[in-house]
């Protein structure tokens, strides 16, 4: 019966797939959607030739098919991460590689979010998964509940993979980091993590073991954290259902807290929840040792749950967020030094008394240099969240150096770790290929990282002192292009690291391939399962173990503290009257000015440039008068960015000409020597009608941006009037113009030439930037 | 500007102190008299039931309660 449900299902996706490619509105979705079709098509067929087949009970048996399975995926999509980081490591080296021919398909902002994407969800989701699976089974003594529940989870989140992908590459993007898959994808992902949450809470609740062991809370946590984080961050109105475009139903400051809410906390329960609780199993049992202390585990957990979950607006200092939100931003990222610390310390020393290992076990050693690694990220990261440091550190490399001493020193080490330990269990080996391989593992990887962190720490300082530095007579001595030269060498070294890092697992991927492939079977002798002495102690109840031994309440009570700190901080932003200050001038972007932000989203600029002018002396000389939370209240998705390897762009509207953006954009070193910018010039060549513009206007509009019913009306006719300053654009400028809000509307031919290309749009959008406000009517506020 | 006041003054009185009670209820439960054993005993469950899940037929002492 489920059998014939299923394929119903899956058939009903595949044509509804196949209708949507059918109508697809650009070409990110079609494909998505063929990929789709394809996907249901096989787990159609799958479906029929098994169906019918006898179940046997397996009940008696664990479910590690979806873990070896995990192990692959975990391997596979680790190559890929690391590859594609090496390549744009090597853009910004040498930007060349960011070949004309690929028509930006492989420029640097898409393939950004392909290897952060990669490394994160790929790499990091898949061996979440595949620990969460392996460790639930074992310390609940159960086998996984839900039947194949575990293959849905482990497939759909491959496809989330697949699909955001060749999103990113084809141009599908939310513009938000570390969330840029589009609203299907995400939905997709729900489904996914929903099944996941399922599997897990399930095999809890039939569990045989009396308490619910530590990991398990850790890996809980990031279940439920990432559900709420994903689902809050995501809200968004699809402009149509047959297209990836989408609206962001948060604006400017308010999506930026939310944004970095999310993102700090991706960070802190998939990247740091969840692989402590991959550490608080595997450490363990690779040292043969109970942790050090598991009461220290249970201050642990809750004081790193409620405190992490505070710390987002810490990437958001002296922006236009309101000071009392990046203040509390900065004192909960100090705090959660502590607990962060209490993690390392109790990971460490479960160590002691074994400290020989270290010598004799590489796996273990690698478990030990990833919690040293662990340790020193979320030093650093505290240090970074103080306002002083971070006005030097932030939108420099400093922050890519922490990012990848936690990413690939933490989670790449530990995992690591993991997939030595797992494969020779998984796959019934008796011991590893080769101790060596792993020694040599160990050290590529530890010097790659070393190389990695050390030199974005040199260009990050090194760029942040040349920015603010001033001459006797209070002038800038540095212009931008001279940091970026000055980085080359640095990024060099940073490339050389990366592929050191790379090269070390493809050695680990060898030699796991080997341990299955020639290691002799594993002996069994586990028939008598050995009592251990703890048998009899087992029994004793205690009527305070409550919290760790129902799983309904430990996920109720870990929902409740990780809510508090993003309630504390969002909420305020969205009825504080004095969030959003009032100035005169700002309007909503013209159907033009909206198509190129969407082109400036797409091609990922926001990976590179920033558009939050902070009130710092040297910004303010170089860039304008610091930003307004108003500036950016239509932006949906705001802009602001967090990296600055080239310029800031709040105010960079009228400040080169047309002619100059043309330059630019086609090579950007013909006006520009020392820039490390992608080629654009294939935007000339893609002409635009317009065609959905107007959807895209009234979405804006539904989602809360003041369009009129005239505006959307109008906006085709608006569109193309734009760039014909020879006919009639009188009701563009009656719109949108200088009577209503104060500006006048740039009417031109952006691009020279005589079609209505991409070009237009984009440099129509690049010449409003920062120039709507008229600051004769600002007065700061003083309490904000 | 009133929302504004009375949230900072929640915020660094009433809410302040709930956190460190919080914080140090949190401390006293997990060093509470009695649980050592209780802990031990969990941190070396994680070495039983390698590799099989436990007999589900055997109705041990320490089989858990069903719930939820």
């Amino acid at each position: 019966m489920l059998d014939y449900l299923k394929l119903i299902g899956l058939g009903f996706v595949a044509i509804l797939a196949a209708i949507a490619a059918n109508y697809a509105r650009d070409l990110a979705y079609q494909v998505n959607m063929i990929t789709v079709m394809l996907a249901a098509g096989i787990a159609f067929l799958w479906v029929l030739r098994t169906a019918g087949d006898p179940r046997p009970n397996l009940q008696h048996e664990y479910f590690d098919g979806v873990v070896r399975a995990g192990a692959i995926a975990t391997a596979f999509w680790g190559i890929v991460g690391f590859l594609v980081g090496l390549v744009i490591a090597s853009q910004l080296a040498w930007p060349q590689l960011n070949f004309e021919a690929l028509q930006g398909y492989g420029n640097f902002g898409r393939l950004r979010p392909l290897h952060t994407s990669a490394v994160i969800f790929a790499f990091g989701g898949n061996a979440l998964i595949m620990s969460s699976f392996y460790i639930v089974q074992r310390t609940s003594a159960a086998r996984l509940f839900g039947g194949s529940l575990g293959w849905f989870v482990f497939w759909g989140w491959q496809l989330v993979i697949v699909l955001a992908a060749t999103g990113y590459v084809l141009g599908a993007t939310q513009g938000k980091e570390y969330a840029e898959p589009v609203w299907y994808v995400d939905i997709l992902l729900t489904a996914v993590w929903i099944g996941f949450l399922v599997a897990f809470m399930g095999t809890l609740f039939k569990r045989k073991e009396p308490h619910i062991y530590v990991a398990n809370w850790f890996l809980l946590s990031m279940i439920l954290t990432v559900a709420m984080l994903h689902l809050v961050n995501n809200a968004a109105i699809p402009v149509s259902i047959f297209g990836s475009a989408q609206v962001q139903l948060y604006a400017g400051v308010q999506d930026a807290m939310v944004q970095w809410w999310y993102g700090h906390n991706a960070v802190g329960f998939f990247l740091t929840a969840g692989f402590l609780g991959m550490m608080y199993y595997f450490v363990p049992k690779q040292a043969e040792r109970p942790v050090f202390s598991y009461k220290l585990s249970i201050i642990h957990f809750w004081a790193l749950i409620f405190l992490y979950i505070w710390a987002g607006p810490h990437h958001l200092h002296y922006t236009a967020l309101p000071d009392w939100a990046s203040t509390l931003g900065m004192v909960f990222s100090v705090i959660l030094w502590m607990p962060s610390w209490g993690g390392m310390i109790n990971g460490l020393m479960t160590l002691s008394g074994a400290w020989d290992k270290l010598r004799t076990d590489p796996i273990i050693r690698m478990m030990v240099v990833s919690i040293g690694f662990y340790g020193m990220s979320t030093f650093e990261g505290p240090m970074m969240s103080i306002k002083a440091v971070n006005s030097l550190s932030h939108y420099t490399d400093w922050t890519i150096g922490h990012v990848h001493s936690g990413a690939l020193g933490w989670n790449g080490m530990i995992t690591f770790g993991v997939l030595y330990y797992l494969v020779p269990r998984l796959w019934n080996r008796n011991s590893l290929y080769s101790l060596k391989l792993v020694s040599w593992h160990f050290w590529l990887a530890t010097i790659g990282i070393v190389l990695y962190a050390s030199s974005m720490w040199v260009t990050g300082i090194m760029e942040g002192l040349m920015w603010r530095e001033v001459d006797a007579n209070g002038f800038l001595v540095n212009a931008f292009a001279d940091t970026v030269a000055a980085k080359f060498p640095m990024y060099v070294v940073r490339a050389l690291g990366g592929g050191l890092f790379l090269s070390g697992a493809l050695i680990m991927c060898y030699n796991l391939w080997m341990t299955v492939r020639a290691q002799p079977q594993r002996v069994t002798q586990h028939a008598a399962v050995p009592a251990e002495e703890g048998d009899g102690t087992r029994a004793v109840r205690d009527q305070h173990k409550v919290i760790e031994t129902n799983a309904t309440l430990l996920m109720i009570l870990s929902l409740l503290v990780v809510s508090i700190g993003g309630i504390v901080q969002i909420v305020p932003l969205f009825y504080l009257e004095n969030t959003i200050e009032k100035v005169e001038g700002v309007r909503p972007y013209t159907p033009l000015e909206l198509a190129g932000r969407s082109i400036y989203v797409r091609e990922g600029c926001y990976g590179c440039h920033s558009q939050m002018i902070r009130p710092m002396r040297d910004e303010v000389e170089r860039y304008g008068h610091y930003s307004l939370a108003a500036e950016s209240m239509y932006d949906r998705p705001f802009q602001w960015g967090s990296k600055r390897t080239g310029p800031d762009l709040a105010r960079v509207g009228g400040r080169y000409s047309d002619e100059w953006h043309q330059d630019h954009f086609t090579n950007a070193k013909s006006v520009v020597p020392e820039s490390v910018m992608p080629p654009y010039g294939f935007l000339f060549n893609t002409t635009i009608d317009g065609r959905y513009i107007q959807d895209v206007v009234a979405t804006n509009r539904m989602a809360g941006v003041p369009y009129t019913d005239e505006m959307v009306e109008n906006a085709l006719a608006d569109f193309t009037a734009q760039v014909n300053p020879d006919g009639d654009y009188d009701g563009l400028e009656a719109r949108y113009g200088e009577d209503v809000f104060g500006t006048p509307i740039n009417v031109r031919n952006f691009d020279g030439t005589p079609a209505l290309t991409e070009m237009d749009a984009l440099i129509a959008y690049i010449q409003v930037l920062g120039t709507m406000v008229d600051f004769s009517t600002f007065t700061p506020v003083a309490n904000r | 500007m009133e929302t504004y006041s009375f949230l900072r003054h929640m915020a660094d009185s009433w809410f302040l102190l709930a956190m460190t009670l919080g914080f140090l209820g949190l401390c006293v439960w997990a060093f509470r008299p009695g649980s050592r054993s209780m802990h031990q005993e969990v941190a070396k469950s994680i070495f039983r039931n390698d590799d099989r899940p436990a007999d589900a037929d055997t109705d041990s002492p320490n089989h858990a309660k069903k719930e939820g």
